[in-house]
């Protein structure tokens, strides 16, 4: 059996919404993967240190409170600064259509928002991981 | 990346390499292996302080308050923290570091969350490896949660220089509630959660618990403490460090450290020799022309497994030395 996919799932800021990213926890590990969660009122920092630490594939930021435009591209940037670069960015949660071209451009790889199916996040990742290590064993 | 560029980013305590590092030995990735080889002369300077009890006892939050004490005396701190993985998907929400996470952006701490993945015992397959890449990094001092024990779930005590035990008051009988083989091996007894009910009794109880053990050993060893804390308040926190500074003196001028770490390296020997040989014996008993056919009694219920094992087993030839 293949290693587990490790996850960092992380609630940036003052927002304190629980349900979303408790439920996304819940369905991953059901999937087979290694959850962490960082807790609520992170700094950017703080994640990206925890994601650098726990050599997680995947950075799962949850946003509901309307404050991703402040600590997500940050986020990004000090990830690939501290050799994090090979991990999947993503978030889930509130984000308007308006603000989503700016935070793929930032480096998110994907959004998902209210109403998205656990079983479509699985998919993806799972899509995502068999593409990466298709190209890393070439 | 040659195993060498990647023990020198390690020694250099690049903080990626060591995760990645860690990684690799954890998903049995062959160059882990390669890469420890490089580094395991430069281990061997870190303390390893176990942390073991029951599930919920405080373990985490315990952990999070002493890398904070540790931290002002001047230590850097490396923690591994093993969480029960699902037997049946392989998944886990490992819990344990948000306990700890005001830590998280210290560069001088370094936390580490592992599955169990199937393994029994408290810790994860490749806890030992972790610690001493974590060693390797210059961690000073590295704490090693176990998952809640169980019957005897207490591998942690072989691998650990300084034990320690987290108990709680209030579970009626606390020395029954710490298995028998615990109280016979914990270095420092912390009685965690002293604000609630029967803290004092718990004390009392687990004191005289300790003094029979400790009654007949020869004068000057080591007697473990039992110290009241309330991690969730930062309680206690001095004093813990002060057992466990305590501690790693006497094992010093006793030298008794040097055994420690002896049967530590034999232990782990001895179990990466069982799981090689066994996985070795498997296939090569699995492979034999004569196994399907046995293998196909078992399955129709004809050939009880005892008899097929064992003959299966004895017709297996040890390659000569
Ligand atoms: C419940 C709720 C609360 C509860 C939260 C309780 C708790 N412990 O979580 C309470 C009452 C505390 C609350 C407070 C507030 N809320 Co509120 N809240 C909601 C509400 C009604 C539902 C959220 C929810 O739980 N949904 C159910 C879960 C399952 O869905 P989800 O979180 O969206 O998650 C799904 C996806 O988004 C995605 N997902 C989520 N996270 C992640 C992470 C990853 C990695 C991935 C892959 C996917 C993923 O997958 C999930 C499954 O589909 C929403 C409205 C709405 N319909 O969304 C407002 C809403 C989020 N709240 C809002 C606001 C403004 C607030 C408050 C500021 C004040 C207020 N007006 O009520 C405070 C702020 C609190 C704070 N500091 O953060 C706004 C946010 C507006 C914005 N972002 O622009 C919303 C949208 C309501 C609205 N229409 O105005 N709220
Ligand atoms: N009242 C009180 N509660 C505490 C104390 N220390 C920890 N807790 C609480 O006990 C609960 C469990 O704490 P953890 O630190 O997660 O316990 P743990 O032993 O690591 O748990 P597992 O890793 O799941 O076995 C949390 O809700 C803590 O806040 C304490 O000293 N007093
Ligand atoms: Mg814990």
């Amino acid at each position: 059996m293949a290693p587990p996919l490790r996850v960092l799932l992380a609630k940036l800021g003052l927002d304190t919404h629980t349900v979303g990213v408790t439920v996304i926890a819940h369905a991953l590990r059901d999937a087979g993967m290694e959850v962490i969660f960082t807790g609520l009122k992170q700094t950017a920092a703080a994640v990206a240190a925890t994601a650098i630490q726990e050599d997680v594939d995947v950075v799962g930021v949850s946003s509901l409170s309307a404050a991703h435009m402040r600590h997500i591209p940050e986020l990004a940037r000090l990830l690939r600064e501290q050799g994090g670069a090979d991990k999947l960015l993503i978030v889930g949660g509130v984000v308007p259509e308006e603000d989503q071209a700016s935070l793929h451009e930032a480096g998110v790889a994907r959004i998902f928002t209210m109403g998205a199916s656990t079983q479509e996040i699985i998919d993806y990742l799972n899509d995502w991981r068999r593409q990466r290590d298709a190209a890393a064993s070439v | 990346m040659t195993a060498r560029g990647m023990a020198d980013r390690v020694l250099a305590r690049e903080v990626a390499a060591g995760a990645r590092l860690i990684r690799w030995l954890e998903d049995d990735d062959p160059r882990g292996a390669e890469v420890l080889a490089q580094l395991y002369p430069h281990t061997g300077r870190a303390r390893v302080v176990g942390i073991t009890g029951s599930p919920g006892a405080g373990k985490s939050t315990l952990a999070g308050m002493l890398i904070g004490e540790l931290r002002r005396r001047g230590r850097r701190v490396g923690v591994v923290a093993v969480d029960p993985s699902s037997p049946f998907t392989g998944g886990a929400v490992l819990g344990d570091r948000v306990r700890m996470q005001q830590h998280a952006a210290d560069p001088d701490v370094f936390i580490r969350s592992m599955g169990s993945r199937g393994q029994h015992g408290g810790l994860a397959r490749a806890s030992f490896d972790a610690l001493l890449v974590l060693d390797a990094m210059g961690y000073d001092t590295i704490l090693v949660e176990t998952v809640g024990v169980g019957q005897e779930e207490i591998e942690i005590v072989s691998l650990a220089d300084t034990t320690l035990i987290v108990a709680v008051p209030g579970l009626g009988d606390e020395v029954q509630a710490i298995k028998a083989g615990l109280m016979e091996a914990g270095d420092i007894f912390v009685l965690n959660k002293a604000d609630r009910e029967g803290a004092s009794q718990a004390q009392r109880q687990l004191e005289l618990a300790l003094h029979l053990r400790t009654q007949h050993q020869p004068e000057g060893g080591w007697i473990p403490p039992v110290i009241p804390a309330v991690a969730s308040k930062c309680e206690g926190a001095a004093a813990v460090v002060d057992a466990l500074d305590a501690h790693a003196q006497s094992l010093a001028d006793t030298d008794a450290l040097k055994g420690r770490r002896a049967a530590r390296a034999y232990a782990v020997f001895l179990k990466l020799l069982r799981d090689a040989a066994t996985r070795r014996l498997l296939d090569a008993a699995l492979a034999r022309p004569d196994a399907a056919v046995l293998i196909e009694a078992v399955r129709d219920l004809t050939l009880d497994p005892h008899a097929a094992a064992q003959r299966l087993v004895a017709r297996l030839e040890l390659a000569a030395p």
